[in-house]
């Protein structure tokens, strides 16, 4: 079963969010995301400085099997990007909300209240499934 | 986070749709993911396609490939009949036994399916052949046998096939299924087989390395891969074995060649028997003709040089024109991307193409396969 803590945010094309003290936005894609995936093997990731729009690509994961976008939950300037992640891009699999990948310094600060909750997103998860 | 390209292998949505192996609930209980496979459902991994590639490089990996389709050819004209029904020659066939990769194609040199001919005896040869291409190969063969007159073609659905692969593989199968084995199947070299009791052994393979795969009754399937499983032989999906025969620079039907490409254009130009030349198999004249004109596309290999991951469909721009990527991915052993790609004629190894992945134009080298034998690399670096 893939986790989702309680404590974060969700889009419906599966990044969560997390909103940090200093007020940005902290962006990685699901444990279940992950899972769908399988084994990464490539993380391209925005550029710092630059402007992102909701719901529009900012970014790729790419498993063994297919290639994905990561979209941006929402509008904003990219304030940090985890290189880590591209480096090793098996870090996803291993624990995906270890594993951000930007940092957002949001435009409206209460968009990210507008994200899913864990509850709505599990329930969304459970009806891809079926 | 879309999917882009859509993999070929799709989640099975209905669990009651498709066909069941007799491994199935092993592979369930294994804790593999189950996708849809050419209407059967089969483990695409039990946890980590990556892991589970290493294990058949270093180590003996098992695959359930039951859903892969067996037919008993049999009569006195057997040989004769598929001397024509199939590009390779099966005169080299010489002893019980062997087993020859093949081509069978349709009368417009396209080809119908890959497959393999055992020759079992003098009155009957096993062919192996793709689980996608079920109806219509047996259409094929079927009525070419109809016409020919004397063969019948049955398929062997209460049969079973567990391919055990990679450098310890033999061992392996040795410790789980009895020592005796090994005076019998130890000797075998690639492409032979040895019947034993129920069980037919044969030194056949989709990795590149060595290894057995073993045809046997479906009713023993369930314990024959727990006696694996016990010596250490791990389960593998199908994922990693699209890896491991990439690698290996083996096609896939359906991705490099199908009815549109001939064996020429599908660098399976090997496994054509032009001699002797009054053996006229279906396509000959076909295939004759193109090598006469100048074959217009071959297969290469491509290895990506930037960071990205080469997939099936993406465009190729050389000098000599455009191709495309036929079978892309990744490769775990070479860490970096790898891909057949079908390019015009005139572009030679080890010059520099580019690739559209994903809007961008990426650096990629050609190169002769197979990338890997076991365990090794075979690229030039």
């Amino acid at each position: 079963m893939s986790k989702t803590p309680n404590d974060l945010r969700y889009t419906r094309s599966h990044e969560w969010a997390r909103r940090e003290t200093d007020g940005s936005i902290t962006v990685g894609i699901t444990d279940h995301a992950q899972g769908l995936l399988g084994d990464m093997v490539f993380v391209e990731l925005p550029k710092v400085g630059a402007k992102v729009e909701a719901g529009k690509e900012c970014g790729v994961v790419e498993s063994v099997k297919a290639a994905s976008d990561v979209y941006a939950p929402i509008a904003g300037e990219i304030l940090a990007v985890n290189t880590a992640v591209s480096d090793t891009p098996e870090s996803v699999n291993q624990d995906a909300y270890a594993a951000w990948m930007f940092r957002i310094k949001p435009r409206n600060a209460a968009d990210v209240d507008a994200l899913l909750d864990a509850k709505a997103y599990e329930a969304l998860v459970a009806a891809e499934q079926h | 986070m879309r999917k882009k390209n859509n993999p070929p292998i799709k989640p099975c949505k209905d669990k009651t749709m498709g066909h069941r192996t007799p491994l199935y609930d092993k592979h369930v209980e294994s804790g593999a993911k189950m996708v849809d496979f050419g209407g059967w459902d089969m483990p695409i991994h039990y946890g980590s396609q990556i892991e589970e590639h290493h294990q058949v490089r270093r180590d003996a990996g098992m695959f359930d490939v039951s859903h892969m389709v067996v037919s008993d050819l049999k009569g006195e004209s057997v040989r004769d009949f598929l001397k024509l029904l199939v590009a390779n020659n099966v005169d080299k066939l010489k002893t019980k036994g062997r087993a020859l990769y093949t081509c069978m194609l349709n009368s417009k040199g396209g080809v119908i399916d890959d497959l393999i001919v055992y020759y079992m005896d003098d009155a009957w040869f096993r062919i192996v052949s793709n689980a996608a291409t079920h109806d219509k190969d047996l259409a094929w063969m079927s009525a070419a046998a109809k016409e020919f007159g004397g063969v019948t073609v049955s398929e062997r659905p209460e049969l079973a096939m567990i391919a055990v692969q990679g450098p310890n593989a033999r061992e392996k199968v040795y410790a789980a299924l009895g020592e005796n084995l090994r005076e019998s199947a130890g000797k075998l070299k690639p492409f032979h087989s040895v019947t034993i009791g129920e069980l037919m052994i044969a030194t056949t393979g989709y990795t590149g390395e060595d290894g057995f795969e073993i045809i046997l009754p479906a009713k023993a399937a369930v314990f024959t891969w727990q006696m694996l499983a016990e010596v250490g032989v791990k389960p593998i999906g199908l994922g990693a074995r699209d890896t491991l025969r990439l690698e290996a620079g083996m096609n896939l039907y359906g991705s490099d060649m199908d009815e549109t490409t001939t064996p020429l254009e599908s660098g399976l130009t090997w496994t054509v028997a032009f001699e002797p030349k009054e053996r006229k198999f279906i396509g000959r004249d076909v295939l004759e003709k193109q090598q006469a004109a100048g074959v217009p596309r071959q297969l290469l290999g491509l290895v990506l040089e930037d960071k990205g991951v080469l997939r099936n469909h993406m465009k190729v721009f050389s000098p000599q024109g455009e191709g495309e990527i036929t079978s892309g991915s990744f490769s775990p052993t070479l860490n970096q991307s790898i891909a057949l790609a079908r390019l015009p004629a005139g572009v030679a190894t080890g010059q520099r193409v580019e690739v559209d992945v994903r809007g961008k134009r990426l650096a990629a080298r050609v190169v002769k396969y197979p990338f890997v034998r076991n365990g090794k690399s075979c690229l030039e670096s």
